[in-house]
């Protein structure tokens, strides 16, 4: 992904701290099972509707994936995974994220502090263990062109 | 039986043979989502338990009704539905180690680090914990939290103290001094056992023995323009207790530019300022006072003395400027500079705004990176010594030789009469600096004179204005008087 998404999931997960933010990553699927990149060519911000505390759990309704989804396929993309940010706690993916998790999507997790966002790491759950293995997270500076952003600009 | 469209969501696609839709036959919502996965055994653990219910964060529709709202399993299907299985979203931080352990055998990754306290380290914070503010989430703020400490003198000494004893988990120190017996009159983190020792390597030990859960840090060089983004990058929170202009803006721009919270802090004899600038959220240091003072204006606490609890207690207001900010609790200092008399012991509040112009912070900001700061401030380059043939200069034992002989030259003092009176060297005459201009006529212009100061510096810059009144032969004591008394006569005081 490009710098700018990271600063812009730094800015979300500052901006919601001490609750905890979460998003759509929207790129497109790999081609071929092979071939494991994807490339994220757009966020876009989630509404936390966790039904509780907000500080420690998310939750996306699967409304509002649905209708993301409906617009990015529109476009020939896809959402490719979710990022969401760990207040005070590190960028590791509790067992409750695991318990959650789904296969094939990417997680992007944030550590966040009062001040910082001092880590970023990407995970993947292995559909054969159901757990959660690192994956590497490249990103690209925003001089280097990626895929533009067509839509699926940040809400407010 | 009804014809029924399945949507599979992308993530479960590899496990319906790559298929995004089906076409499946069945009555019930339930029967066709049973269908699809008994017809693909490896999907079917993804949507049901291995009780069989749907997992709780399967989440089915019939074309736009979520089926929860409907008669869920039950609800009957008609030729042309389509049911779509949405994934709900969810996730969280860890909660505590009583995360349930029938699970932790499962976890692939391990759990994070120093998840809960200990008992001892419940006791410890019991008085934090029991504050609603603070309490075991905001305690466990602390514990992440990296503060950095420019300067471990008379203010970064009590803050430290308190950021180790309040349990923050990381504490980077900036220094590169040895303890001298002058500092202990307010640096309380040194004892008289310590003279001579550097500071960082004494700090860390105090530091640890009084919270061995705090990670000390020691940075034993000076903070310049090629390391301070390297330095404050690695801290969420950066404590200003520096006690020169150069460093102060270095320290601000540096923090500025990370993005960082930057607890400024500073004394001048019996008078202290606390701030905090956080540009994000207002003023930045630049904001204030765009340009330094003149050098020769603003006296160091070596030179113009400082009353030894007033860094104790502007430290201790910037300790707990920090701890709100990792808190995210209070109001913080930002937008407002605290003003501190103790000779009338008043506070006083200004209220600071961004300056719309600022080089740094505002939107038409020219300064993108750091810049050279000793020559920003007007000083020479710490720890250079002036440049040569700045002024000339003359050795202690040179002066002692001068002084001995037939001729000896004429000494003049311009140091403040309280200094005059821990030490002087006889013979000496007394002109305070700043009385320099106006008395110049005591001087006279044929006689050798050599002038000196504590240290060198306002000697330097003395000589400087004497040979620019056309005096010729003035020379300044390199080291100033404290040099005389390691090299020539131990018997005096250095201060």
């Amino acid at each position: 992904m490009s710098e700018a998404f990271l600063s812009e999931m730094k800015a979300h997960a500052r901006e919601t701290y001490p609750d905890e933010c979460c998003g759509f990553l929207i790129g497109s699927p790999p081609e071929t099972d092979g071939e494991r990149r994807r490339t994220i060519s757009a966020l876009e911000r989630a509404r936390n509707e966790f039904d509780g505390e907000r500080r420690r759990r998310f939750l996306i309704l699967p409304a509002e994936l649905r209708e993301v989804e409906r617009r990015t396929e529109q476009s020939e993309r896809a959402v490719v995974g979710f990022y969401h940010s760990h207040p005070d706690h590190p960028a590791q993916p509790s067992q409750y994220d695991q318990d959650h998790a789904w296969p094939w999507y990417s997680y992007l997790v944030l550590a966040v502090t009062a001040t910082d966002v001092p880590s970023v790491a990407a995970f993947e759950l292995d559909p054969d263990t159901s757990t959660f293995h690192e994956t590497s997270l490249v990103v690209v500076p925003d001089s280097v062109s990626l895929p533009s952003v067509t839509s699926g600009l940040p809400r407010a | 039986m009804p014809k029924t469209t399945v949507k599979v969501p992308t993530p479960l696609r590899p496990f319906a043979g790559g298929a995004a839709e089906l076409a499946l036959e069945g009555s019930t919502v339930g029967g066709v989502i049973r269908t699809l996965a008994d017809a693909n055994p490896a999907l079917k653990r993804h949507l049901f338990t291995p009780e069989g219910r749907l997992r709780n964060f399967v989440t089915v529709y019939l074309n736009d009704e979520d089926i929860r709202y409907l008669d869920r399993e039950a609800t009957p299907l008609k030729d042309g539905d389509v049911v779509s299985i949405v994934p709900a979203v969810a996730g969280g931080a860890p909660t505590s180690a009583r995360s349930p352990s029938h699970n932790s055998k499962l976890v692939g990754i391990a759990p994070a680090p120093e998840e809960t306290f200990s008992r001892d380290e419940l006791r410890r914070y019991s008085r934090h914990l029991l504050l609603p503010e603070v309490g075991v989430a905001g305690q466990r703020k602390l514990r992440y939290a990296k503060v950095l400490l420019v300067g471990a003198g008379g203010l970064g000494a009590p803050s430290a103290l308190y950021l180790a004893a309040a349990g923050v988990g990381e504490i980077g120190l900036v220094d590169f001094d040895s303890i001298d017996l002058s500092n202990l009159q307010r640096q309380v983190l040194y004892t008289t056992a310590d003279v001579g020792r550097p500071k960082l390597a004494v700090a860390k030990e105090r530091l640890e023995a009084l919270n061995p859960g705090t990670r000390i840090t020691p940075y034993e060089e000076r903070l310049t323009s090629e390391n301070a983004l390297d330095i404050v990058g690695r801290y969420d929170i950066v404590v200003d207790g520096t006690d020169n202009f150069p460093t102060r803006y270095l320290v601000n721009d540096a923090s500025v530019l990370l993005g960082k919270p930057n607890v400024y802090g500073s004394i001048y004899r019996f008078e202290g300022q606390v701030s905090v600038f956080d540009a994000k959220r207002g003023p930045c240091y630049r904001c204030l006072y765009p340009e330094p003072p003149p050098p020769d204006l603003v006296p160091s606490c070596a030179e113009a003395g400082v009353l030894g609890v007033l860094p104790g207690l502007v430290g201790v207001l910037q300790a707990t400027e920090t701890v709100k900010l990792i808190l995210g609790r209070g109001e913080p200092l930002i937008g407002r500079l605290l003003l501190y008399d103790a000779l009338s012991l008043k506070f006083r509040e200004l209220k600071l705004r961004k300056n719309p112009q600022c080089v740094l912070c505002s939107p038409v900001a020219t300064q993108t990176g750091l810049i050279d700061y000793p020559a920003f401030c007007g000083v020479p380059a710490p720890g250079a010594p002036l440049a040569k043939g700045t002024v000339p200069e003359v050795e202690p034992e040179t002066l002692h030789a001068e002084l001995e002989s037939a001729e000896p030259p004429f000494l003049v003092d311009v140091r403040e009469p309280e200094e005059w009176a821990i030490a002087h060297l006889p013979g000496a005459h007394l002109i305070p600096k700043g009385e320099l201009p106006e008395r110049v006529d005591e001087l006279t212009r044929a006689s050798h004179l050599v002038i000196y100061c504590r240290s060198g510096r306002r000697s330097a810059e003395a000589t400087r204005l004497l040979l620019d009144l056309g005096f010729s032969h003035v020379r300044t004591l390199r080291g100033g008087i404290n040099a005389w008394a390691q090299r020539v006569d131990p018997s005096l005081p250095q201060y």
